[in-house]
This record gives structure tokens, C-alpha cells and sequence, in this order.
């Protein structure tokens, strides 16, 4: 068996990986496409706001619409898993030496999300 | 019958949209339609070289955009078929001399005298390619069985559903067809190739034509004389079914194949 595998080696099928990969980036850019202009601007804007009052990475903010019939849902989702509270930026904030807390945040209980919020 | 306006458009450079214009249009004035072919890539201009009117260019598509000369000093007219006409562009590096309205009045002049205006897009999506897609009745989809050229082919569909004038006035959307270009029967069968079925599952538009790869395309380009002209050429036949299916004429696939080459015809490696 080895022999013969070694004689007649299986070529892989690179069409069908052509296929695959193409429909999954396809499917991600059209439904990125038929999303607003703005959302971009709004991510970034929404992460300054943020970003003055926790450290937050640009990962950790994430916007998106969806439709669904009818109704149009702007969904903002911001992780503050393990964030750090930054010091107020109203003057007085520069004494601090110790370090904020991390924020802890309550691990969601997988039944209780609203029905638009995908899972993971 | 009102004057069509075809573009041949596919994002992506190289797949064959010069070659394919002058094909189309070559097959449509065969077929006793008055058609003209205009190059809309401003700055690489290259049908007239496809279409082997290079040395009759005097002026352009842009001189006639800026009122510098009249629509028939520009035109040229084929030597091979008195039904077709070539309206090369300008080597300009102003892209943006491309103005909408005055393409808009270069076209309607167009229509009055032609029953199809071909029009060659330049690749990508900036502006010489939103002008070449923006006045289109029909789209003609140029794509290779490869994942780079199936991608931009969706972004394209993609932008003449929302940017064409079709789409901004609310009209009829703007007609999509498929040609699949470079097609290799033999490397599908083995596997390495998008097939037909997938290309066409995935883009999810019908299917106007395959071409499949051939040496005729390149000797079609070395001496100027597009495929359609040469009889005993695969790419140049399906081309011209191509057209056929876009008259409305029902014509089966060809050259689906795999060649097989006898031991002789490698030795000699002549086709």
C-alpha cells in the first residue's frame, strides 16, 4: 500500500480548494458590502471615546449592522474582558500611581443574550 | 431597434476583456449589426493595436469629448467588415479626462448611427472603469476559472448593481453575462482548474460563453486581426456562439473537451 501510494501519489484536488476558500471570502465581502459607509468611521470614533476612559484594543471594539426583514439593528459590541480603567482625564488624574482595577465582568450566561447578538 | 450599449468589464487585468471586446464586437458586425468599439482605458490605449488600426489613429475619444474633433474624423473604419468601427482612446495620463456628461453626449451621437456600442473597460475600479460601466444596457462579465479574477468579477457585479446609471435612475438592472475566458478543459479533469459549474455557482449569473485557451488568441493579437476572424480557431468559434446567445440564439458549448494529443503531435508540438 505504501509502495503503491508512493508510485501513484494522490493528487489533491486544488480546484475544489479554489471553490471552498473562494465562497467563504465572498460571502464575508458581500455582506460587508452592503454595509453603510460609515461604519468604519463610526468603529474608530466610538474607540477614541472609549479608549479615554478604558485601554482598549482596536480588536476589542466591533460594529455591524444587520437587517433582518424590516428592521435594521446597529450592534456594538465592546469587549472589556481584563480592560484597564484610565485615570479621569480631568487634571487631577496625574498622582495616581496605583494601577485601576481591572474591570470584572460577569461571564454571559449563554441563555440570557438578546437574540441578536451572535454567539462568540 | 435602440442602440445597445455592451461593456466588457472584469476588475481584474489580463483576463482578456481587449481581446474579448474586439471579439464581441468583430462577431456582432459579422452577424450584420453596425457596431463600434471604443477603448475606455485612457493612457493604455490598446485596442486599435488588437483591432490592427494602430497607425490609422488620428484622433481620439477624448478630442471628441473636448469639441477638438468631430465623432466620424475619429472613428475608424475596419478594413475587414464594413458593419464595424473602431473609436480608439487617448495615450493622455489624465484619467479623469474621461468626463461623465461628455461621454454621456458621445454616446448618444453613437447611438443615432450604431445598433451596438461595445465598450472596452480598463481594469480595476477607479474612474476610467466606473465611466466604462456606468452607461452599459448589458455587462459582459470577463472572468478566468482562478480565485483572484473570480473575486474582482463579484466586486464588479457588485458595483453595477449600485453605480450604474441603471441602478441610480431605478431602471432595469443593467443585463450580466458570464464569459469565462482561458479555459483549460484538461487541467479541470485533473482537478486543477475551476470548473464551469463552479464559476458559474458562485458568481451566480448566466453563462454567455467559454473560451478556451488557445494559440489562436495570441496569434490573433501578434497580427492584429481579432479571433473571430480566423475560421479554424476554437477561441474564435466560441466566440462567436457567444455572440449568438446574445442575439437570443440558443447555442450549445463547445470545445468542453479534453484534447487529446497524440504521442506524434507532442513530438512535433505543433497544433
Amino acid at each position: 500500500m505504501r509502495l503503491l501510494d508512493l508510485l501513484f501519489p494522490e493528487r489533491r484536488n486544488t480546484a475544489a480548494v479554489a471553490r471552498d476558500r473562494l465562497k467563504i471570502v465572498l460571502a464575508h465581502e458581500r455582506a460587508s458590502r452592503a454595509a453603510p459607509d460609515f461604519l468604519p468611521a463610526l468603529q474608530k470614533e466610538l474607540l477614541e471615546v472609549v479608549g479615554r476612559y478604558v485601554e482598549i484594543r482596536d480588536d476589542m471594539l466591533r460594529v455591524n449592522l444587520a437587517r433582518s426583514g424590516e428592521t435594521s439593528l446597529l450592534e456594538i459590541n465592546v469587549e472589556l474582558d481584563g480592560a484597564v480603567i484610565k485615570p479621569v482625564g480631568n487634571g487631577s488624574g496625574g498622582g495616581r500611581t496605583r494601577p485601576a482595577p481591572p474591570i470584572v465582568v460577569a461571564k454571559p450566561d449563554p441563555g440570557s443574550d438578546p437574540p441578536w447578538v451572535k454567539p462568540g | 431597434m435602440a442602440a445597445k450599449v455592451i461593456v466588457l468589464t472584469s476588475g481584474k487585468g489580463g483576463v482578456g476583456k481587449t481581446t474579448s471586446a474586439a471579439a464581441v464586437a468583430s462577431g456582432l458586425a459579422l452577424r450584420g449589426h453596425r457596431t463600434v468599439v471604443i477603448d475606455f482605458d485612457v493612457g493604455l490605449r490598446n485596442l486599435d493595436l488588437i483591432m490592427g488600426c494602430e497607425r490609422r489613429v488620428v484622433f481620439d475619444f477624448i478630442n471628441v469629448i473636448n469639441g477638438d474633433a468631430k465623432l466620424n474624423q475619429a472613428l475608424i473604419k475596419d478594413k475587414r467588415n464594413d458593419n464595424l468601427y473602431i473609436f480608439p482612446t487617448s495615450q493622455t495620463r489624465d484619467k479623469e479626462a474621461l468626463k461623465r456628461d461628455g461621454v454621456e453626449r458621445v454616446l448618444d451621437e453613437l447611438k443615432a448611427s450604431f445598433d451596438y456600442i461595445v465598450c472596452d473597460s480598463p481594469a480595476g475600479i477607479e474612474h476610467g472603469a466606473i465611466t466604462a460601466l456606468y452607461f452599459a444596457d448589458t455587462a459582459i462579465i470577463v472572468t478566468n476559472p482562478e480565485v483572484s479574477s473570480v473575486r474582482d468579477s463579484d466586486r464588479i457585479i457588485g458595483i453595477l448593481a449600485s453605480k450604474s446609471r441603471r441602478a441610480e435612475n431605478n431602471q432595469e438592472p443593467v443585463e450580466i453575462h458570464l464569459l469565462l475566458t482561458r479555459y483549460s478543459p484538461e487541467r479541470v479533469e485533473k482537478g486543477e482548474m475551476l470548473a464551469i459549474e463552479d464559476v458559474k455557482e458562485i458568481l451566480s449569473i448566466p453563462l454567455l460563453g467559454v473560451v478556451p485557451e488557445s494559440e489562436s488568441v495570441l496569434r490573433a493579437s501578434n497580427t492584429g486581426t481579432p479571433v473571430v476572424f480566423d475560421d479554424g480557431s476554437p477561441a474564435g468559434q466560441a466566440y462567436l456562439d457567444a455572440v449568438a446567445r446574445l442575439l437570443g440564439e440558443p447555442r450549445e458549448l463547445r470545445f468542453l473537451r479534453p484534447e487529446r494529443r497524440s504521442f506524434f503531435r507532442n513530438l512535433f508540438g505543433r497544433a
